[in-house]
């Protein structure tokens, strides 16, 4: 098993952050990542692109990702280094759209209160251990659920089909 | 597939609701339970030139060869189509190539291209009984025929059209007891946005929001398209309708497939159960920059607009219009106003064009637009400057929707958008007429 620690400094965002401000229509006219890491979070914080370092972690409350079913949403934070998302409640399109982008995202109804801009945050993706390492504390992240858990041992969803198309 | 551990949480016999049914029906299953995974046969797979660019990419990246059935996979370049810019009519252009390719039969190119959620429906491509899975969140429109109907990303997409396959949790369903009868002017939008204004953006999320009571037999079916329309805006997974005669005489002669009524149980298991008063609905105003910051006019104060818009999935269709022209007939838009009308598909279009609707609204000096979802998420065609307001009976208000991050969009029915355009300020229709 991978012992995967993700860890960086978090950027807070409020509740309902919605895939419009995650990355906005105007600049879907393409798909390329590069070019959508360069609008990411635009219309929340338009300087965000430009502060984020790689290992960041974007902190959200509640309902995380509404919205649109643009894929361009998990793709832009990725592909912006963005190691995960931690939140109180995730939209459900985003939720199974990160799943099939393989960006890792937690949710945690403690931590987004307790962890401030700026806090160095690191996340045990195995355990879903949350530490703060500003404010020395602990929080845990809600289990993936055992399907979403065997999806992402198969590599993601379109691994399995993949294979699927292999077999048949 | 992956394999399923199924988590069966249910008592023999316990009734069923009508999302519960066509999830078990599409699945094989006799019966499913809320929490439940399910992976299912599709009806219908969906994209646009936003989504579908992304799964032709996977599909080709896997080594994939055939979609799973050249009628079923349904492509729509409505969003920046009419191409907007060199990089959206390359975007649409991957579509073209791909459709060619597979020979796809439900590629809706320029000039058959209606806005998807209109036009799937108008065209018969999905009905009663269905499960359709679309690469748009707006794809839980098709539930007011009686259909699951859910919104997914673009790989899920992609999985959908090489194996005709989708994996979904069973959702809760919530049930909304629509009662009484709506006032004058008011809409299906009007019911959306007050109950979305009660449950909040995260109300009903991963839910079904089924809709029963005395007032649906008095609703069209177009104002359930619109209430199922915004579910979403709800987080909801789907919203859905029971189909009864209204929905027989909208499919009868229009879909091709043989269509499944479903009923739910009278024992079916609902998480929530809410009571909506139909006479309590004033017409509704969503303000920046959440779908559930609703008033109702009477106290929506002194609000200036530079644009109004009507169109899109959830109010571009024939009735919308009828409305608003009912309204705007004989009057001119408002001084520095710019009315932008958008009729959904070609049909709706030429419909209006016969019925004089569109003289109606040229001799105002509102610009008619050909179908696209254009403006509704900033694409094209009425985008907001820096400052400036809108108020569209589009779905979503969120900040820069339609333009700047520094303007505005207030949402409402066909019917306070035609009056607003008239006198320059939101308002009801009562206030023209």
């Amino acid at each position: 098993m991978s012992k995967k620690i993700l860890k960086g400094r978090a950027h807070i965002f409020g509740d309902n952050i919605d895939t419009d401000a995650i990355i906005p229509a105007r600049y879907l006219n393409t798909s390329d990542p590069a070019e959508l890491a360069k609008h990411v979070m635009e219309d929340a914080d338009p300087d965000f692109a430009k502060k984020v370092v790689k290992g960041d972690i974007i902190v959200g409350k509640k309902n995380f990702g509404c919205g649109s079913s643009r894929e361009h949403a998990p793709v832009a934070i990725r592909a912006a280094g963005v190691s995960c998302v931690i939140a109180k409640s995730y939209a459900r399109i985003f939720y199974r759209n990160s799943f099939n982008m393989a960006l890792p995202i937690f949710e945690s109804a403690e931590a987004p209160d307790r962890i401030a801009a700026g806090d160095e945050v690191e996340v045990d993706m195995d355990s879903g251990v949350i530490r703060n390492l500003t404010k020395k504390e602990q929080y845990q992240a809600a289990p993936i659920p055992d399907f979403m858990q065997k999806l992402i041992e198969a590599g993601g969803l379109m691994e399995s089909v993949k294979r699927r198309m292999g077999a048949e | 597939m992956v394999e399923f551990s199924l988590i069966l949480i249910k008592d023999d016999d316990m009734g069923m609701t009508i999302t519960e049914k066509i999830l078990a029906a599409h699945a094989g299953l006799k019966e499913v339970a809320p929490g439940q995974l399910v992976n299912c046969k599709v009806d219908i797979a969906l994209a646009n030139d936003i989504t579908a660019p992304i799964s032709i990419k996977e599909f080709r990246r896997i080594g994939a060869k055939k979609v799973f059935d050249k009628e079923r996979v349904v492509l729509v370049p409505d969003h920046f189509a009419p191409n907007k810019d060199i990089e959206s009519a390359t975007q649409v252009k991957m579509l073209r190539d791909f459709s060619n390719e597979q020979g796809l039969t439900n590629f809706w190119d320029a000039g058959r291209m209606g806005v998807e959620h209109t036009l799937l429906p108008e065209q018969g491509i999905v009905g009663p009984g269905d499960l359709v899975i679309g690469a748009d969140s707006h794809t839980c429109t098709y539930g007011a025929l009686g259909a699951f109907a859910s919104g997914v990303g673009s790989t899920d997409l992609a999985a959908a059209m090489i194996t005709g396959e989708a994996w979904y949790r069973v959702p809760e369903t919530m049930l909304f007891n629509l009662k009484g009868k709506l006032g004058k002017w008011v809409s299906g939008k009007d019911v959306i946005l007050y109950i979305i204004g009660k449950i909040g953006v995260d109300g009903a999320l991963y839910k079904a929001m089924e809709y029963t009571g005395d007032m649906v037999p008095t609703l069209s079916q177009d104002d359930r398209f619109t209430i199922c329309n915004m579910a979403i805006e709800a987080g909801a997974k789907n919203g859905i309708f029971l189909p009864d005669d209204v929905t027989k005489g909208y499919v009868a002669g229009r879909f091709k497939r043989e269509a499944k009524y479903y009923p739910s149980d009278a024992d079916a298991k609902y998480c929530e159960r809410f009571d909506i008063n139909g006479g309590d609905i004033e017409l509704q105003v969503a303000f920046p920059h959440l779908p559930s910051n609703t008033r109702p006019i009477s106290k929506v104060g002194d609000v200036k607009v530079d644009q109004v818009v009507i169109g899109s999935c959830t109010n571009g269709r024939y009735s919308d219009l009828k409305v608003a022209a009912e309204i705007i007939k004989g009057k001119k838009v408002a001084k520095g106003v710019r009315l932008i009308v958008i009729p959904a598909t070609p049909l709706i279009y030429r419909q209006a064009m016969k019925d004089g609707l569109l003289d109606i609204f040229m001799e105002s000096e509102a610009v008619v637009s050909t179908p696209t979802c254009g403006p509704c998420l900033g694409g094209h065609m009425g985008i907001l400057a820096e400052g400036e307001r809108a108020l569209t009976t589009t779905n979503r208000n969120f900040v820069g929707r339609m333009g700047h991050r520094k303007s505005e969009v207030y949402l409402a029915g066909p019917a306070v958008a035609a009056a607003t355009a008239i006198v320059g300020k939101i308002c009801s229709p009562e206030d023209v007429l």
